[in-house]
């Protein structure tokens, strides 16, 4: 792996974007949006206190998800994978140039999603602000190494979208937020042990609720940060030099 | 020594054997055209010379070192048949990442940038997204994100089908003069007429090679006045085909 190659390949990523102002002002705009409206839907009673903080780890988890593997996508349909393998680029090179990139991308979101639910929608938790945020960015991070992993699989855009119903909607069921985990049946408690949005969200519960439980917190996103490490290296060990 | 020496190379997709067996050279400082009916195996054979192709037996030699090595990716320029660069990018956006990933130094990727945009004749439209050019324009790019780093060897699958016949003879003439620099060019063509540009034809025809000829030995060879009826000549044995 050569950093050389990976910061170029990221700065490409970002020139792209850049290039698609819609696509930034999508990015930046709908997680706040969507954090301002679960506040309204919840004005006085104490209900945005309580989920606030654990949806404000999924929004940017989304909508990172979707965004990193439609673009992953479109470079393997595009015929520029194909050349770029040719070339002296490393697997390793184009996976973590999209991750820096995208990884880059996500934090800005997660934290300006999190500063709008912090100071403007007035959410409301018991741990530190600047935790939540770090949790925030993470989240986002995690839904990028996931949409890089699983785009290897999808040979369709139609095929990516349904990623998100597919195996992003059943880490959302058993994650904890509609029954708490050690509440579910026990085969699907274990599931839910596997799966990374759990320990994100566990991390955005235990933030809303304790105060003094920092380095619990930090424990959950030692893991979380663990499965995006491993999902970005699954992603490009799936990745083929010589297709059929 | 040859630039491209392949040896009973057997290539299988989707069940069906591609190429079954197949050996042909290409000579150095010369271009070669790669003529051949839709299907008959041109883009899987330009794919395994430049190692992005699964292969089932057989060798490819490329430059003397095997088809695909690490050492041959900045030696080896491929264009896919399909243009192959990013659309939401300038052309000397597109350029400069290619140029980059080739291997040029930082301090000389602009004037390389330059130099090809000089080629391809799109000095004039270097700050243009690619989504916003035209066909031609499209292919040109695709073609200039090879021609960065001055390769030994450009693998150019179809590169001229589709364009107007003024652009088409620009690019032949390109062809030859950066053949005349020392490069090698092995150029893929459904039609039969681009015979007449070529210095050297290997006619393909159902994965196997029919001819190996200039054109003039060729003809002379099969008693035909053009590419086509010669190809026509060697694929359908005498009796066969329809009267003229």
């Amino acid at each position: 792996m050569s950093p050389r190659l990976t910061l170029l390949t990221a700065g490409r990523v970002l020139r792209q974007v850049r290039h698609d102002p819609r696509t930034l002002a999508l990015l930046v705009v709908v997680p706040c949006v969507l954090m301002g409206l679960l506040a309204w839907i919840y004005a006085d009673t104490p209900v945005f206190d309580t989920i606030g903080a654990p949806l404000l780890g999924l929004f940017p988890f989304l909508v990172m998800f979707l965004v990193t593997s439609i673009t992953t996508l479109r470079e393997r349909q595009s015929g520029t994978l194909e050349r770029l393998l040719s070339l002296p680029l490393g697997k390793s090179d184009l996976v973590a140039g999209y991750a820096v990139a995208f990884g880059a991308l996500a934090a800005v979101q997660a934290l300006l999603a999190g500063a709008f639910a912090l100071y403007v929608v007035d959410l409301n938790v018991a741990g530190p602000a600047w935790l939540l945020l770090v949790v925030a960015v993470v989240d986002a991070v995690l839904g990028t190494a996931l949409g890089l992993f699983l785009s290897a699989f999808a040979a369709t855009e139609f095929q990516a979208v349904q990623f998100l119903p597919a195996f992003v909607l059943p880490q959302f069921l058993l994650c904890g937020l509609l029954v708490p985990r050690d509440r579910l049946p026990r085969a699907l408690e274990l599931a839910s042990d596997v799966m990374p949005l759990s320990y994100a969200v566990d991390a955005m519960r235990t933030i809303t609720t304790d105060a003094g439980a920092t380095a619990d917190v930090l424990r959950d996103m030692g893991v979380v940060l663990l499965f995006a490490v491993a999902l970005i290296a699954a992603g490009s060990a799936t990745l083929r030099r010589r297709t059929a | 020594m040859d630039a491209i020496v392949v040896d009973r190379l057997r290539v299988v997709r989707g069940g069906r054997e591609v190429l079954p067996g197949l050996s042909l050279r290409v000579p150095r400082r010369a271009v070669v055209g790669l003529l051949g009916p839709s299907g008959c195996g041109k883009s899987t054979l330009m794919r395994s010379i430049v190692g992005v192709q699964r292969t089932h037996g057989g060798t490819v030699d490329v430059l003397g070192l095997p088809a695909g090595t690490r050492a041959l990716r900045d030696r080896v320029g491929y264009v896919t048949q399909s243009p192959s660069v990013y659309v939401d990018l300038t052309v000397a956006e597109n350029l400069a990442y290619f140029a980059a990933v080739t291997g040029v130094p930082r301090g000389r990727v602009h004037e390389e940038v330059d130099r090809v945009l000089e080629l391809v004749d799109l000095t004039g439209h270097r700050s243009a997204r690619v989504s916003r050019l035209s066909g031609g324009q499209f292919s040109r790019v695709s073609l200039g994100a090879a021609l960065v780093g001055t390769p030994e060897l450009l693998v150019l699958d179809e590169p001229t089908v589709g364009l107007d016949p003024v652009l088409r003879r620009d690019l032949w003439n390109l062809f030859h003069r950066l053949a005349e620099g020392g490069a090698t060019l092995l150029v893929s063509s459904h039609v039969m007429d681009e015979a007449v540009r070529c210095d050297r034809l290997l006619l393909m025809h159902e994965g196997r090679l029919v001819a190996d000829d200039p054109l003039p030995a060729l003809l002379e060879r099969t008693g035909a006045t053009d590419a086509e009826g010669a190809f026509l000549r060697l694929v359908e044995p005498a009796g066969t085909g329809v009267a003229p």
